[in-house]
């Protein structure tokens, strides 16, 4: 897990549809880095987050009240 | 400062202090908050029906409490730490999936998100913007005073959850008729009973009436998708339709006014707004925090212990994951209680958190946009007419709220 303030590099993003409750705060606060299917759960657009993005994806991995999406740091 | 793992204050008859404690202002949460947050993660308390329940006040340990799969929803447990009369065996009997657990709450709750996605939502926005129009219309045309919960509020959520659903027109008199009643400071428990019963009557024809004859609307979506299909029983949908215009009407009838009474109070806000609308979004989820109406929802029973940051709510308890407190806590918002369109952190908790958070998020946010933008532009020179003191709380609601806010231009 990589936490907000952490580094400043590219990561990888992580989103687990089962666990989703699709509550849209990844869509909101980061839609270039994710959507949702029709029925509401998340759909990862890009995996491999770029340096200029990685604080959306730290926002939306902090935001999402299911613990449905994750950030690593690229193998 | 040590701090103990629980507190218990006592009053003088040596039982915990009673809860729910009521605000004072209404802009803020009650003064008690703060010294239950400062004192223990964890406050016993006695709540209605001689019952006890602890609760959780730090922004940290509500998002844990939340999140944490042995928190339950469920209202049929004898723990669960229901807050007002008969709310417990009403949701028993008729089980919203908003006091359901998983597996049974995801299968309920993965039939209505698809109609909440932000994508749908944005889609709503020319819809809201007009209706936003019609009311404000509605508005100037009341002699001055005229009331903001009313005359415009009430009337802009009624008809968006009215549109969302698929209530007729010709029936929206009638539903907002029957939600004063159930919402009201006034009513008797008899007449709170007959107004539901109307109210589940007028569903219960529309399901029939989608059924035969489907419109593009969530209730006739309903119907044709998990009610044909057998995966859904009729009373259980009636339930689910009944929570989602219950919680999507009363939240949006008390923040718009409390939020339109915020920013008068805070006219350098209002100014950046009105130079930059961009700042719309990030003022509503500021309005959200800060105001918090939505505090005393998150009512659960933990199955199993929930260890907190330094405390740990036992098995069997009842708990309160007191949402104001933690949208308040300094560790988690600089200067919380301030009005700060501008700040960085995001992470508030009005809406909840964990698998029961607000399905309906993304419209409750477009709808305080558009209704708060409607009413700033086309009402320069709004005001309250009377002074903040003498307006009247909506006590007996859960959601917190007032009763009515007289206005002049
Ligand atoms: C705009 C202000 C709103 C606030 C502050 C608010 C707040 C909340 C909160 C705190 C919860 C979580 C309850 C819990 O954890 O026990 C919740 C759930 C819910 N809200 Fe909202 N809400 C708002 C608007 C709406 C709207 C517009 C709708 C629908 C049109 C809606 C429908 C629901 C439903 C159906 C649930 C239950 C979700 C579940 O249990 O999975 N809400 N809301
Ligand atoms: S924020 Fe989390 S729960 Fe919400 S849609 Fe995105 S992944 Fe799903």
């Amino acid at each position: 897990m990589v936490s907000p303030g952490s580094g400043a590099g590219a990561l990888r993003a992580r989103a687990e549809t089962g666990v989703c409750v699709g509550a849209g705060q990844c869509a909101r606060v980061a839609p270039a880095l994710f959507d949702q299917h029709d029925d509401g759960t998340v759909r990862l657009l890009r995996a491999d987050v770029p340096a200029e993005a990685r604080d959306d994806l730290l926002l939306a991995v902090d935001l999402c009240p299911s613990g449905a999406l994750g950030a690593e740091e690229p193998a | 400062m040590t701090s103990s793992p629980s507190a218990e204050p006592r009053s003088a008859d040596g039982r915990p202090a009673s809860f729910p404690i009521g605000r004072s202002c209404p802009f803020a949460p009650p003064d008690a908050y703060a010294a239950m947050r400062e004192e223990a993660p964890l406050t016993k308390v006695a709540i209605p029906g001689g019952k006890e329940a602890w609760l959780v006040t730090r922004h940290a340990d509500v998002r844990t409490a939340l999140a944490s799969p042995a928190a339950s929803s469920d209202a049929r447990h004898p723990a669960f730490p229901a807050l007002g009369d008969g709310e417990q065996a009403v949701a028993a009997d008729l089980r919203p999936f908003i006091r359901m657990d998983p597996p049974d709450h995801t299968r309920v709750r993965r039939m209505l998100v698809g109609e909440f996605t932000v994508k749908r939502v944005r889609a709503m926005r020319p819809a809201i913007e007009e209706i936003c129009a019609e009311q404000v219309d509605h508005l100037l045309s009341r002699p001055a005073p005229a009331d903001l919960v009313g005359d415009y509020a009430n009337r802009v959520s009624t008809t968006v959850i009215c549109r969302l659903l698929g209530v007729p027109t010709a029936d929206l008199e009638f539903f907002r008729r029957v939600t004063t009643i159930t919402g009201g400071r006034s009513s008797t428990a008899e007449q709170v009973g007959a107004a539901l019963a109307d109210l589940f009557a007028l569903l219960d024809r529309l399901i029939d009436d989608k059924a035969a004859d489907p419109q593009d609307d969530l209730i006739s979506r309903l119907v044709t998708g998990p009610l044909a299909r057998g995966e859904i029983t009729r009373s259980s949908l009636l339930s689910q339709i009944g929570i989602t215009l219950n919680a999507g009407h009363e939240t949006s009838r008390n923040m718009i006014p409390l939020a339109a009474l915020t920013l008068l109070r805070h006219p350098d806000q209002l100014d950046l707004l009105r130079a930059d609308p961009g700042l719309w979004p990030a003022a509503v989820d500021e309005l959200l925090r800060l105001l918090s109406v939505a505090d005393v929802i998150p009512l659960r029973v933990a199955t199993e212990d929930i260890e907190l940051d330094g405390a740990t709510i036992p098995a069997g308890d009842g708990f309160i994951a007191l949402l104001a407190a933690a949208d308040h806590d300094p560790r988690a918002f600089a200067d919380p209680g301030e009005l700060d369109i501008t700040r960085s952190e995001r992470h508030h908790v009005a809406f909840g958190y964990g698998v029961h958070q607000c399905v309906g998020q993304n419209l409750g946010r477009l709808e305080l946009e558009v209704a708060l933008r409607t009413l700033f532009d086309r009402v320069p020179t709004l005001r309250p007419a009377v002074p903040v003191e003498e307006l009247p709380l909506r006590s007996a609601s859960a959601i917190f709220g007032l009763e009515e806010v007289p206005v002049r231009w």
